[in-house]
């Protein structure tokens, strides 16, 4: 299930391209709260491809966040169906890299040993493991900084290592819930870069939640924008820049283009 | 250096000041010895009786440190099991809770009556005193371990003791350390009340012995080495949070 068995694997899109490598089938997710049933996702489909980076657009607490939770197995679906390279996910699986918003990282554990807390869980702490959390602390920036706490980093540097911790143990898919969000402005941009050299670099899959329309259209192979809660698709925007993508990609035209198709969908620009 | 001078110059400078007002205090208003002797006469006390008082302040310590230990030992997996039982946490939280109501001192005959008047009594009052706060801040920083952590721990699929020893614990442990540090403070007012209750050792017995033969100094020394006690505990669980929590120290390095 792995992109591989050590080191850092350049296989951006590479196997699978064409066909889907994870689906999410018809999905539906209704909670019940005080006895009254609160449907947070509605009828949810899309697919992606081995390597792609797909952002879930919307406006905040619209569901986005649970439907990463059901292709993590952390939360079942109520109906539907989500695969992921031909599996059904039933429940939590260790080829999954999680972010969250904060980086909730252990402040007991030094940047280092926070990294391989995944490897040590799942029994792959050798020597190979630490070379490899070495070599994406290095690849982030944050050579230097394997002996620190994590309080004594800034929260950008916090998140790197809470990048590097996700995917360390060469997940299958990486979720992200709004992980720059918390972030200033100026390491958001910087993270964004991060995040597709890392991409570029491990040729991992990502599901991105975000509700910053300019960071989804920025980091995306395709844009999946949802409505208000409950969650439904309301479009889907394949973007078409190539990649590498830099600054000067916010300026394109059909960046702007795009950023107006996204605003029109969420309904905030008529 | 001069940062460090200044810390250890004003509580100093402080405590000086103090000790020069109660001395003036006395001296100009002619106070009788027997109501409060001068801060020499107390250290004067302090010195002539230093065996009896290290002897008897050794026990006192005893006490407390026995007693804090049991309130460590039965006080923190109480509070695990509350936090991980809802049925445990339903049946006895309430219970926990309306037990604190009663007056501590209250409590001390029936122990002197269950444990003698030995050490035992005495350990089970500082036990019986400083085991509650020991629960509540242990349960409070189990409670407090960030979801996102733990949803971390599930999508890997720790086991319930990877969860528990390598996420909750460590979490907790800022809050069972402040529990910790009201803990052993507690403790000697809990020992300090078993010895006035019914003892022949101890400080508090000392310093009843010393009240009943009008020995002000040796009273007020027995209240001067019951405070250095209270302090030097502390000071060792303050030292072991440091030793345990090297992370929380506070050294920045921004970027």
């Amino acid at each position: 299930m792995s992109a591989g068995e050590t080191g850092i694997t350049a296989d951006p899109k590479g196997t699978g391209q064409h066909s889907p490598f994870g689906r999410v089938a018809n999905v539906t997710k209704t909670f019940i709260a005080a006895g009254q049933q609160v449907p947070a996702v509605k009828d949810v489909s899309f697919h992606f491809r081995k390597g792609d980076l797909i952002s879930l657009l919307g406006p905040s607490g619209c569901g986005k966040t649970t439907i990463l939770k059901m292709m993590g197995g952390l939360i079942p679906a109520s109906s539907g169906l989500l695969q992921l390279d031909e599996n059904t996910i039933e429940g939590p699986y260790p080829g999954v890299g999680v972010v969250f918003q904060a980086p909730t990282l252990m402040p007991w554990r030094s940047v280092l040993a926070n990294v391989l807390f995944p490897m040590e869980v799942l029994g792959r702490n050798d020597g190979r493991a630490k070379a490899r959390a070495h070599e994406i602390l290095k690849l982030v920036g944050l050579d230097g900084f394997e002996n620190a706490y994590p309080r004594q980093l800034s929260g950008g540097m916090q998140q790197r290592v809470a990048l590097c911790r996700a995917i360390i143990h060469e997940p299958s898919i990486l979720l992200m819930d709004e992980p720059f969000g918390a972030l200033d402005e100026l390491t958001r941009l910087e993270m964004n870069d991060l995040l597709l050299d890392l991409r570029r670099v491990t040729g991992a899959t990502v599901l991105f939640v975000t509700h910053s329309i300019s960071e989804a259209i920025y980091l995306s192979d395709k844009v999946v924008v949802f409505s208000k809660r409950p969650a439904v698709i309301v479009k889907e925007i394949t973007i078409d820049i190539p990649y590498p993508r830099s600054s000067k990609t916010r300026f394109l035209p059909e960046f702007t283009e795009l950023e107006r198709q996204a605003g029109v969908a969420l309904g905030i620009v008529h | 250096m001069g940062k460090r001078l200044a810390h250890l110059m004003f509580p100093l400078a402080g405590t000086a000041i103090i000790l020069l007002a109660w001395h003036y205090y006395v001296v100009l208003f002619h106070v009788p010895v027997v109501v409060l002797p001068k801060p020499w006469q107390v250290l004067q006390a302090i010195v002539q009786e230093s065996r009896a008082l290290a002897e008897e302040g050794w026990f006192t310590a005893l006490e407390c440190i026995y007693g804090f230990a049991l309130a460590l030992g039965i006080g923190i997996p109480i509070a695990v099991i509350m936090t991980y039982s809802r049925i445990a946490n339903q049946m006895f939280y309430p219970l926990l809770v309306a037990s604190q109501s009663i007056p501590k001192v209250a409590v001390a005959p029936i122990l002197l009556v269950w444990f003698g008047t030995g050490i035992q009594s005495k350990l089970a009052m500082a036990f019986v005193i400083a085991f509650f706060p020991v629960v509540v801040d242990t349960a409070t920083g189990l409670r407090s371990t960030s979801p996102e952590l733990l949803e971390l721990a599930r999508s890997l699929q720790c086991t319930r003791l990877q969860t528990f020893f390598k996420i909750q614990l460590p979490s907790a442990l800022p809050s069972i350390f402040s529990g910790a540090k009201i803990a052993v403070t507690l403790s000697v007012i809990g020992a300090v009340i078993g010895e006035f209750i019914g003892s022949n050792q101890g400080l508090g017995n000392l310093l009843l012995t010393a009240n009943s033969q009008l020995n002000s100094p040796l009273v007020w020394a027995s209240l001067v080495v019951l405070s250095v006690l209270g302090v030097i505990l502390y000071g060792i669980v303050a030292l072991a949070e440091k030793l345990l929590m090297p992370w929380a120290d506070d050294v920045h390095l921004k970027h």
